[in-house]
């Protein structure tokens, strides 16, 4: 049956509006097809050229279309307007705690400077033989799963209230998760290093345990958890 | 700086890379090892690119899963694969560089999967065999999971900020600029986030823009994935290689789009028709599912032209993976049942997944030799080196797939020759900026894009750019035919000619996303000429280019390249290399399967 979708956008353009303010824009919507926000954000767009917002994909594997959807973070692209809207209405803000440059678009370079702080590659300067890859047991490799899948899309630090409190001090779920990644990977030569980086009040202590990360993950990675794996291998080491 | 209405600013690099997927990223990093001033130029943030969404794998013969296996089978398969107009060289030396290249990302830290003896995990893809065919099937794609393009990409963007690459992150490039001498000196383009436009000159580009799979309506490529550095060339009057060739991959999601990895078929899976029939036997009794990708499209359609398509519609057939079992879907192909899941509402544990073949891969695209270089042609044939310019990855056409690629080798193409690009540039490139850019030189550069910003009516970009992905999909698909083209010719030129009139509404500056849909949709609109054009020109059935009109392969005429040049949209043609280096030349032979 087709109804009507009544798509609330959040708009800001710095160059002429002095506040950020809500437009509605009405969609043609059917509870039986499988309409993505993202969908219908695209339909606004055919109304009015001018909203703007990041895409990729499209199917939730590179982490550019990460919104406010009535009040839940996620993916646009994955995530069904059945789900999130209420009574026919679905409000779209950008990600919380950010600044906003424009509409939907959020400044992520707050969040990319965690994720570059953590030093988010392999550090191993062992001479390695060339002609053969390093070898790890699949016990050793699967200590990464539910860590290297993370897309940087931003939705679970972008949830946490400490990460709004403190952007610059506090780490943040998505990079701490890439933190453990390569604190738990057999190959990396720097734990030590790596967990000193991060042993002071603010970089990991602030998180509560609040546990919005994993609520909103939207590749359902658990960021709480590998924090207080983090937290274990501090305690460890002192 | 200010020229007319548009004011700039300039900016000096080394080498300017267009494109952060993994062949610009991998190309980055070798560059910027050596100490040269690279520049990243990519339109979005470099872990959103393409590569991204890469799932199987990275086929290359690591000799993991078969201690035995050898280069030469994988280059075997490949120019069969081909269908013979890959170039030899080409593919002997992606093949043959191609183990050095994985091991050198697992140092960097990809996570791959692991056989029990800790070496990475390697599985069945289409249209690999060992012995030279003789041998059966080969297990030769080298796997993270079904994330391998997720992990192949992070790990190289980790790696460019270990190596302290520059990255012009969401700046999109709108133009080449060559300078007085026909030297290639520079780019023009903007920030997205301010609007700010620049000129940056440098003595060596690298265009790494990846493909261009939005030309058709259905296909499983990013919204980004429009090609640009194919617009930029053809706007230089440089030619374009076998542009007639795209793949339509077996198994995109029907209804959406999404790939379904070949991973799927590789791992045991299979597709049926609505008789719950396993059909693929009956066409390929060999290879079966794993035949190459354009046979096995091909009989998708016959199955569903024959009546014998599912769902209400009957368009469509169905990939059954149910009987893998639920641990063995979870552990290695979660993101297909996640995909699977959210877009068709079907969990493949429980029930088949609906699937129909969907534009996934440009194997055509700027012609270059195996250093990168880009190569056009002279006015008696010959080929000839455009210095300073080079083109690596989906955008290229080095040409190791010829009219059909194997799954898994993408990902092997773009870090060989992205870093074999990186290699060439930091011997070859000269010290000195040698070129000088005038204002002209400049002007014209931006020429579209103050076109644009000038415009005060006309039509919009979204509905040109629906009709010529219209015209695309139903007139140069799986099957193609003289009438049925020259038809979608007409049609295109309708859409051209609508395009000279097209209208930019949104005149902002900041973020302005219409402005950068009117500039994608403007190479997309030259490539869907480029491939509507030879795909005309080439009167027989070869690879992913399958004409009802001529349906045998055409050696005698066609064992050869298509180069198209935006001029009078002309059409000629470039030899084949069939002089590998270290091996004997595969001859060509009928391909079975």
């Amino acid at each position: 049956m087709t109804k009507k979708l009544k798509l609330s956008l959040y708009r800001f353009d710095p160059a002429k509006d002095k506040r950020p303010y809500m437009s509605d824009y009405e969609i043609p919507y059917s509870s039986s097809g499988n309409m993505m926000v993202i969908d219908a954000i695209r339909k606004a767009q055919e109304l009015d050229s001018t909203i703007t917002f990041r895409r990729s994909c499209g199917q939730g594997v590179c982490g550019s279309d990460g919104v406010n959807m009535n009040g839940q973070n996620g993916l646009a692209c994955i995530t069904p307007v059945s789900k999130v809207m209420t009574a026919n209405r679905l409000e779209v803000r950008p990600l919380p705690g950010l600044p906003v440059i424009k509409d939907l678009i959020v400044d992520m370079k707050p969040f990319y400077d965690q994720y570059e702080k953590v030093k988010p590659f392999l550090d191993n300067d062992e001479e390695i033989k060339t002609g053969h890859e390093r070898l790890q047991s699949p016990k050793d490799r699967e200590k990464l799963d539910g860590l290297y899948e993370c897309i940087l899309c931003a939705c679970c630090s972008t949830s946490c209230p400490s990460f709004w409190w403190n952007p610059e001090k506090f780490v943040g779920p998505a990079a701490l998760l890439q933190a453990y990644r390569f604190i738990a990977d057999t190959r990396d030569k720097q734990k030590r290093m790596r967990l000193k980086k991060l042993n002071d009040a603010f970089s990991v202590y602030r998180c509560h345990g609040i546990m919005n990360c994993t609520s909103v993950c939207p590749k359902g990675l658990n960021p709480s958890k590998a924090i207080n794996e983090i937290k274990k291998e501090l305690r460890k080491t002192g | 700086m200010k020229l007319g209405n548009i004011e700039f600013t300039e900016q000096q690099f080394d080498v300017v890379i267009i494109g952060g997927g993994g062949s610009g990223l991998r190309a980055s990093l070798e560059i910027s090892k050596s100490g040269l001033n690279v520049g990243v130029v990519s339109k979005v943030f470099p872990t959103r690119s393409h590569t991204v969404a890469a799932q199987g794998g990275i086929t290359c013969a690591i000799a993991s899963a078969d201690p035995n296996d050898d280069w030469r089978w994988h280059m075997f398969d490949t120019v069969k694969g081909s269908d013979y107009i890959g170039d030899q060289d080409a593919i002997e030396y992606m093949c043959s560089e191609g183990p050095e290249t994985v091991f050198e990302l697992e140092h960097m830290g990809l996570p791959f999967s692991r056989f029990e003896n800790g070496r990475i995990y390697q599985r069945p893809f289409g249209g690999q065999s060992k012995e030279y065919g003789e041998g059966g099937q080969a297990a030769r794609t080298c796997a993270a999971a079904d994330r391998t393009g997720h992990a192949l990409l992070h790990t190289l963007y980790q790696a460019n900020l270990k190596a302290g690459t520059n990255f012009l992150n969401e700046w999109f490039a709108v133009d080449i600029i060559k300078n007085d001498s026909g030297v290639v000196s520079g780019i023009s383009c903007f920030d997205m986030e301010t609007g700010e436009v620049s000129i940056i000159k440098c003595n060596a580009i690298v265009l790494a823009t990846g493909g261009a799979g939005q030309v058709y309506e259905q296909n499983t490529t990013s919204l980004i994935c429009t090609g640009d550095g194919l617009g930029m060339v053809l706007r230089k009057d440089l030619p374009l290689q076998d542009m007639e060739m795209w793949q339509f991959h077996p198994t995109g999601l029907y209804g959406n789009g999404s790939l379904m990895t070949e991973g799927c078929r590789g791992e045991g899976g299979y597709l049926v028709n609505s008789e719950g029939k396993r059909f693929m036997p009956d066409y390929a009794p060999k290879a079966k599912d794993l035949a190459s990708r354009d046979v096995v499209s091909r009989c998708i359609v016959q199955e569903i032209l024959a009546g014998r398509g599912c769902g209400d519609k009957k368009d469509h057939v169905l990939l059954k993976i149910d009987h893998l079992g639920s641990e063995a879907i979870i552990k290695k192909l979660p993101e297909i049942r996640e995909i699977s899941m959210t877009f068709a509402n079907v969990d493949p544990i429980e029930n088949p997944i609906p699937v129909v073949p969907t534009c996934h891969y440009m194997m055509g695209g700027i012609p270059t030799n195996i250093n990168g270089q880009v190569i056009t042609q002279d006015s008696n044939g010959n080929d000839s080196i455009v210095n300073g310019l080079y083109s690596i990855g989906e955008a290229a056409n080095v040409s190791v797939h010829g009219a059909n690629r194997l799954g898994g080798n993408s990902l092997l193409d773009l870090v060989v020759f992205g870093r074999a690009a990186g290699k060439h540039i930091n011997e070859e490139l000269p010290e000195q900026s040698s070129s000088e850019v005038s204002n002209t030189n400049i002007e014209e550069s931006l020429e579209t894009l103050i076109r644009i910003q000038e415009t005060k009516k006309g039509e919009s970009v979204f509905s040109l750019r629906s009709d010529m992905q219209n015209v695309m999909q139903n007139y140069f698909g799986v099957y193609r035919n003289e009438d049925l083209m020259k038809e979608g010719i007409k049609k295109l030129e309708d859409i051209t000619e609508r395009t000279k009139k097209i209208h930019l509404n949104d005149k902002s500056g900041q973020f302005n996303s219409e402005k950068v849909e009117v500039l994608e949709y403007l190479n997309l609109l030259d490539i869907a000429n480029a491939t509507a054009y030879s795909a005309l020109e080439r009167k027989e059935s070869r690879g992913a280019h399958a004409r009802e009109d001529f349906p045998e392969r055409d050696d005698e005429n066609w064992l050869c390249h298509s180069l198209f040049f935006k001029d009078k949209n002309k059409v000629s043609k470039r030899a084949v290399n069939l002089k590998p280096k270290t091996v004997e030349t595969f001859k060509p032979k009928p391909r079975v399967y």
